[in-house]
């Protein structure tokens, strides 16, 4: 696999290549464009999509809700098929973590907890893809067929931390959100003024509690982020360095992410269980 | 780490996917479940109610059975009271007529025993006379002797 690379690439490049984004964005000259080196993408800035990353995200989330929506369309309650079962064990699977962990009254949280398992499911499970099979295709459509040499195409979204940070910030919102709902402002700034210590040590409070808080979404993100990233660098490492040895290690590595991939997406969607179930929580 | 735009755009897609989710997805399945549950509860009740109904109908049946035992039971008893009833009366009226019969019978041999008695008596003195006159070798005159004649007579 990593032998069509290597010909023409050091293995440096060749992992610098995998890690790089389909970058779309404003060059520092003004026009919207792909940016054709990691230089050009860096130099961006903010004012850029990953096209790869952000279109897999999209894809996935998109074809696992129509897939779902398909089987429930057509389910029934007493002559349920194969599929419907495998699409209801994950559902009262989410649907059980869901009461058990959040004891409030709040009917976005179920959809989201099963919106988040399965998309990130899938989203991880692209690692499993081997490294160079489609973006090995979509660098050889990319430089045959639109001139564009080296083009980069990541396809596990997981290990953009765009993609991580982007859902973890949006459940950061929601805490907020529910906190001062539930909790009231007054309620809501209290407990990250006069705790743990009262309200003579304000600003010790204010110390210790905005970055707990502030720690919750950033180690949701960068988790998650961290765990498929080095999956993929080890996947690329084998790729790269080990010539034909590489496919049982390979196969030892992709067994052992078997385990990852839903372990991650299992955390992400119970951490984010129980955060939004403290926002719920009342003030004290 | 270059974060951009990218960032944005997945929080976007992750609102709509938790929207589409909660709209569309997550009440087709959650109200498939529902109704398995009614459908099972309702199947359990169903099944809890039969069996009584099976309960009290065995009981109902084993009642009947024994009434239908006891009332057999009364009806053949009846019957050999009665069978028993028959032949005692029959008895009894078999015996009546034997008696009667008997009676009959008796009452008629004491007839016909008076009846040759009278005979006898009316011939006794006749033969009394006749014997006297062999005796005394001469008539004896019936009408002087009535009195006696009468009197033997009503001693036989």
């Amino acid at each position: 696999m990593a032998a069509a690379g290597a010909e023409s690439q050091t293995v440096q490049e060749y992992i610098v290549h995998h890690l790089s984004y389909l970058t779309f964005g404003r060059h520092p000259d003004g026009h919207w464009g792909f940016a054709h080196s990691p230089e050009e993408a860096s130099e961006m800035g903010f004012m850029a999509i990953h096209v790869d990353t952000m279109g897999w995200s999209i894809a996935l989330g998109a074809a696992f809700l129509l897939w779902f929506r398909r089987v429930g369309l057509r389910a029934s309650a007493s002559n349920p098929g194969a599929i419907q079962n495998f699409v209801e064990s994950i559902f009262e699977f989410v649907d059980n973590r869901v009461s058990e962990g959040f004891t409030h009254k709040n009917s976005l949280i179920g959809p989201m907890a099963l919106t988040i398992f399965v998309w990130v499911l899938l989203m991880n499970a692209m690692d499993l893809v081997p490294v160079d099979w489609i973006t090995g295709i979509a660098a050889w459509v990319g430089e045959h067929v639109f001139g564009f040499d080296h083009m980069p195409f990541k396809i596990v979204p997981t290990t953009d931390p765009n993609i991580t940070m982007g859902m973890s910030l949006s459940i950061f919102v929601l805490i907020i959100w529910y906190s001062i709902k539930h909790k009231g402002l007054g309620g809501f700034l209290g407990e990250l003024a006069f705790h743990p210590f009262g309200k003579w040590m304000v600003p010790f409070n204010l110390m210790i509690e905005i970055p707990t808080m502030l720690a919750k979404p950033i180690s949701l993100g960068l988790r998650l982020f961290g765990n498929l990233y080095a999956g993929e660098l080890l996947f690329l490492l084998i790729a790269g360095l080990l010539g034909l040895w590489q496919l049982p290690a390979h196969f030892v590595w992709a067994v052992f992410h078997i385990l990852v991939v839903p372990l991650q997406a299992f955390v992400f969607m119970m951490l984010t269980i129980v955060y939004l179930n403290a926002a719920h929580e009342p003030a004290h | 780490m270059d974060i951009n735009l990218t960032i944005i755009g997945q929080s976007i897609a992750f609102a709509v996917f938790c929207w589409f989710c909660h709209r569309y997805v997550w009440p087709l399945f959650a109200n498939v479940l529902e109704e398995r549950k009614r459908t099972i509860a309702e199947g359990l009740e169903a099944a809890a109610r039969a069996e009584q109904k099976l309960e009290s109908a065995a009981r109902q049946s084993a009642e009947q059975l024994d009434e239908a035992k006891a009332s057999a039971a009364g009806i053949i008893e009846q019957a050999n009271r009665r069978s028993a009833q028959i032949i005692d009366e029959a008895r009894q009226q078999a015996q009546m007529e034997a008696e009667r019969i008997m009676l009959a019978a008796q009452a008629e041999i004491e007839q016909e025993a008076n009846r040759a008695k009278e005979e006898l008596r009316a011939q006794v003195s006749l033969i009394a006379v006749a014997g006297a006159e062999k005796i005394l070798g001469r008539a004896v005159d019936q009408a002087a002797n009535e009195d006696m004649l009468r009197q033997l007579a009503a001693e036989l």
